[in-house]
């Protein structure tokens, strides 16, 4: 190895405290957030967007608002405009403010969810995929058959800003996660104009092991320290 | 609904179960677990985990290791994680042999609708859909009758449909019944249900299989 390149090692990722980072989130923003429940939400940057902007109108692409997390508050002070996401019936007042017209809401399997997510990242704008098919949730999509059976289109999603949880991160950008908090964290990273990390901990260029690491950091903006406002 | 009679549908379904990989929905399926042979039959969980352990002591709890029902689990030595869409292209892809979904009714086409009722809102569907377009085997768990006495084995479905023609196996706490050869057909009947009193209880029409089994009902049960 040539320790002259090892030692101009650089990239464009940001380190910046939440209060810095969070503020580059414009208004009406459609701003994805990683997490299932309250496993791998990045919690931290939440706080740090309800206390520290004033942003409203916002999309909120996510699996659910749990009632344990920063979603929640968020949706309390009614600055989500719309949810994008797979289950939002657990939470009562989400449903009760859809009845009265306060949530637009975007229901998807979470498959196909999480796949216009992936494609979103990957410069795919829209897919066939057979769920939903002959569904309520295919109702004025597009259908088409592919070896006798049936297909629904769906278009990819793509945001202004995503909020990821992960791990570690090297000071390159580079981004391990934690057993199932991973889950939508790594595919929200990808589909984002601006990607903004919160991570438990950042560790020298070199630490993490190439094979493990899960995304590397051209999909990473910003990183910031947990705990760091 | 009794506990024994959960704990009878999900033991039943277990026995379908031997070998493989596959996905648990929430709530009879959930308990299918308890009867799995874990090591040989390897659980899958949406949210990123293939080799779901049991749940964990209190010391072992870990807020970053939950199951697609956000319950606390534990993992095995041969479990991986990843991340949802790859889990998705599992279930979509084939690549599951089976899942145990509870079902709120099952046509006699083998239809299956199991996320929403008619005139409440329908705002909650998870990963039910991409399941049962998906797994090589959907096995619907359910009891026969609604609580108000309904059935759920019909000739069309009226509730929303989660798929169409992807239902395998029903098991209910009276009897078993299988697809193929486009037909519903009654593989397996307790004995504490005569043929007229399941006739009475199930609208599909079903065939009656040639090698079909009486067994004993939940009462003679062991887990």
């Amino acid at each position: 190895m040539n320790t002259e390149v090892e030692k101009n090692i650089a990239t464009n990722v940001q380190f910046l405290s939440a209060g810095e980072a969070i503020k580059k989130i414009p208004e009406r923003a459609t701003i994805m957030v990683g997490g299932f429940g309250i496993t791998g939400i990045p919690q931290f940057l939440l706080e740090a967007l309800i206390d520290e902007t004033d942003v409203q109108d916002l999309t909120i692409i996510s699996n659910n608002i749990n009632k344990d997390t920063n979603l929640y508050p968020l949706f309390k002070q009614n600055r989500i405009k719309k949810a994008i996401g797979t289950y939002f019936t657990t939470n009562k007042e989400v449903v009760q403010a859809h009845r009265e017209g306060r949530i637009e809401i975007e229901l998807l399997p979470q498959g196909s969810f999480s796949e216009a997510i992936r494609l979103g990242g990957s410069g795919i704008p829209a897919f066939y995929t057979p769920t939903s098919a002959g569904t309520d949730l295919a109702i004025n999509k597009e259908t088409r058959i592919f070896n006798g059976r049936e297909h629904v289109l769906e278009y990819s999603l793509f945001a202004d800003v995503s909020l990821i949880k992960a791990y570690k991160a090297d000071k390159a950008g580079n981004l391990i996660y934690r057993k199932s908090a991973r889950n939508f964290n790594p595919i929200m990273a990808m589909a984002a104009d601006l990607t903004i990390v919160e991570v438990e901990e950042i560790v020298e260029i070199g630490e993490l092991n190439p094979e493990s690491i899960v995304t590397p950091f051209a999909f990473v903006d910003i990183v910031v320290q947990k705990g760091e406002m | 609904m009794t506990h024994s009679v959960k704990q009878y549908i999900a033991w039943r379904c277990a026995q379908e179960l031997k070998s493989g990989i596959v996905n648990l929905g929430i709530g009879i399926p959930t308990l299918v677990a308890d009867y799995l042979s874990r090591g040989s039959v390897t659980i899958h969980s949406e949210n990123g985990i293939l080799g779901v352990g049991p749940e964990p002591s209190p010391e072992e709890f870990d807020i970053d290791l939950v199951n697609a029902g956000k319950q606390p689990i534990t993992v095995l030595p041969h479990t991986s994680y990843f991340d949802s869409s790859l889990s998705f292209a599992m279930m979509r892809g084939g690549h599951l042999d089976a899942t145990v979904i509870g079902a709120l009714q099952v046509s006699e086409k083998g239809d299956i609708a199991s996320w929403a009722i008619p005139g409440k809102d329908i705002l909650g569907v998870g990963g039910a859909m991409d399941l049962a377009i998906g797994a090589k085997r959907v096995i619907a768990a359910m009891t026969h009758l609604t609580p108000k006495g309904d059935p759920k084995i019909l000739p069309q479905c009226t509730y929303p449909l989660t798929a169409k023609k992807r239902v395998d196996t029903i098991v209910t706490e009276h009897a078993v019944f299988k697809f193929y050869q486009e037909k519903l057909w009654l593989v397996e009947l307790n004995d504490d249900v005569s043929f007229e009193k399941l006739k009475e209880m199930t609208p599909a029409s079903y065939e009656i299989a040639k090698d079909l089994k009486r067994v004993q009902g939940r009462h003679t049960f062991i887990g």
